[in-house]
């Protein structure tokens, strides 16, 4: 265990704790956009930004990657830090004007308009990458990842059309914290839309009630992670005994 | 021998000259990219099996840096350099002549395979300013007047 002032509030963590975790535990908010517990940090939407004093240093880190380290004092309310997390905000908002996420997100950090000149075209991603990452480290196919550079950078397939990894399990979908990335299932089809490039896959009918329930890509990786039969697995969740 | 095969053959052989490590996937695909004039899709596919990396992976890397090409480039890359030396001295003109010359807009390649125009930032040849580097020769004092003669000498 380490002992740490944040908030000028003394509290202990666990060692290799990061920040923000142990400011959570304490009911302590700090906003992010690009965190989440199934995927490791990656310090991404620098909405969590917080003064770190240690010794006579003083810096401005990422909370949800920084480690708390004994003796040093965080606050995650400094003048400075509001500052960075306005900018921040005020960027995003311009980024994706449609997002409703963001726009939530700005309000509660007190933000209503932004001076910068919004963004056209209608695309809600905000390049924190939970997307890429859950695909990589939750299920373990890499299908998606960030390509290109600078103003180019974006979320999207290889050569945009290559899906060959992609299982359909929509992960993507369900981790995206804006809303980017889209997903439709319609007769048979599952039609997953990222920014600038769309695929699709078909489903799997149960083979007792005939709905469709799962991507066929889905069911046979299952099937070949876990030695389960592919036939045990084609039974809809409904129809399972 | 078809083409596929002919791929996997160029790949398999760089790939033994980096004993088929990860780590080394940068240099690999400076070397394709040596081999093609720029990376053809189904290499990247062929480095991304081979060495196991996912092909996103491999795309990501190919994508972020600007020494890499997915399109087909020309026999002849021409660079002008558009750095503050060179853009005082009237850079953007000769920019803009090269690309009245050859028909193509700053990134692209002529449609004859012929060249591929770039501008660059700075080549570090202040003093030679206008300067355009076309294959890795430098060319000093470029004028307006001097570019449709200095495309004529290549082939």
């Amino acid at each position: 265990m380490v002992t740490f002032k944040i908030d000028g509030k003394e509290i202990k963590a666990k060692e290799g704790q990061t920040v923000l975790d142990a400011a959570t535990e304490n009911n302590i908010e700090i906003p992010t956009l690009c965190v989440n517990e199934s995927v490791l940090p990656y310090g991404a939407c620098r909405l969590c930004m917080v003064d770190v004093t240690k010794g006579k240093r003083k810096r401005t880190v990422t909370s949800c990657a920084y480690e708390v380290a004994e003796g040093i004092e965080v606050d995650t309310k400094s003048e400075k830090v509001i500052k960075i997390r306005r900018m921040v905000i005020e960027l995003l908002l311009a980024r994706c004007p449609e997002s409703e996420e963001i726009r939530q997100m700005a309000e509660k950090l007190g933000v209503t308009t932004t001076r910068f000149k919004p963004d056209e075209d209608g695309d809600a991603c905000i390049l924190c990458a939970l997307c890429t990452r859950a695909c990589r480290e939750v299920v373990g196919k890499s299908a998606i990842s960030l390509i290109n550079r600078g103003t180019e950078r974006e979320a999207a397939l290889p050569f945009y059309d290559e899906a060959d990894d992609c299982i359909a399990c929509g992960s993507c979908v369900y981790i995206c914290p804006t809303g980017a990335i889209k997903m439709e299932d319609k007769a048979g089809t599952r039609t997953i839309s990222w920014p600038n490039c769309s695929q699709e896959f078909k489903l799997k009918a149960c083979s007792a009630c005939g709905f469709y329930f799962a991507p066929e890509k889905q069911l046979e990786f299952m099937a070949a992670e876990s030695g389960v039969e592919l036939e045990k697995l084609e039974i809809c969740m409904s129809c399972r005994p | 021998m078809s083409e596929l095969s002919a791929v996997k053959e160029t790949i398999s052989s760089i790939l033994d000259r980096y004993d088929r490590d990860k780590s080394n996937l940068i240099a690999i695909l400076q070397d394709v990219q040596a081999e093609y004039n720029y990376l053809p899709r189904e290499a990247i596919a062929e480095v991304s099996q081979a060495l196991d990396i996912p092909l996103s992976q491999v795309f990501s890397v190919a994508t972020f840096f600007r020494a890499f090409s997915l399109k087909p480039r020309g026999r002849h890359s021409v660079h002008v350099c558009l750095g503050t030396a060179c853009h005082v001295r009237g850079a953007a003109s000769i920019l803009q002549q090269m690309e009245k010359e050859m028909n193509v807009c700053c990134g692209d390649t002529t449609e004859d395979k012929k060249f591929t125009l770039e501008g660059v930032n700075c080549v570090g040849a202040c003093a030679l300013g206008p300067v355009v580097v076309v294959d890795g020769e430098y060319i000093g004092h470029v004028s307006v007047n001097k570019v449709k003669p200095l495309l004529e000498n290549y082939d």
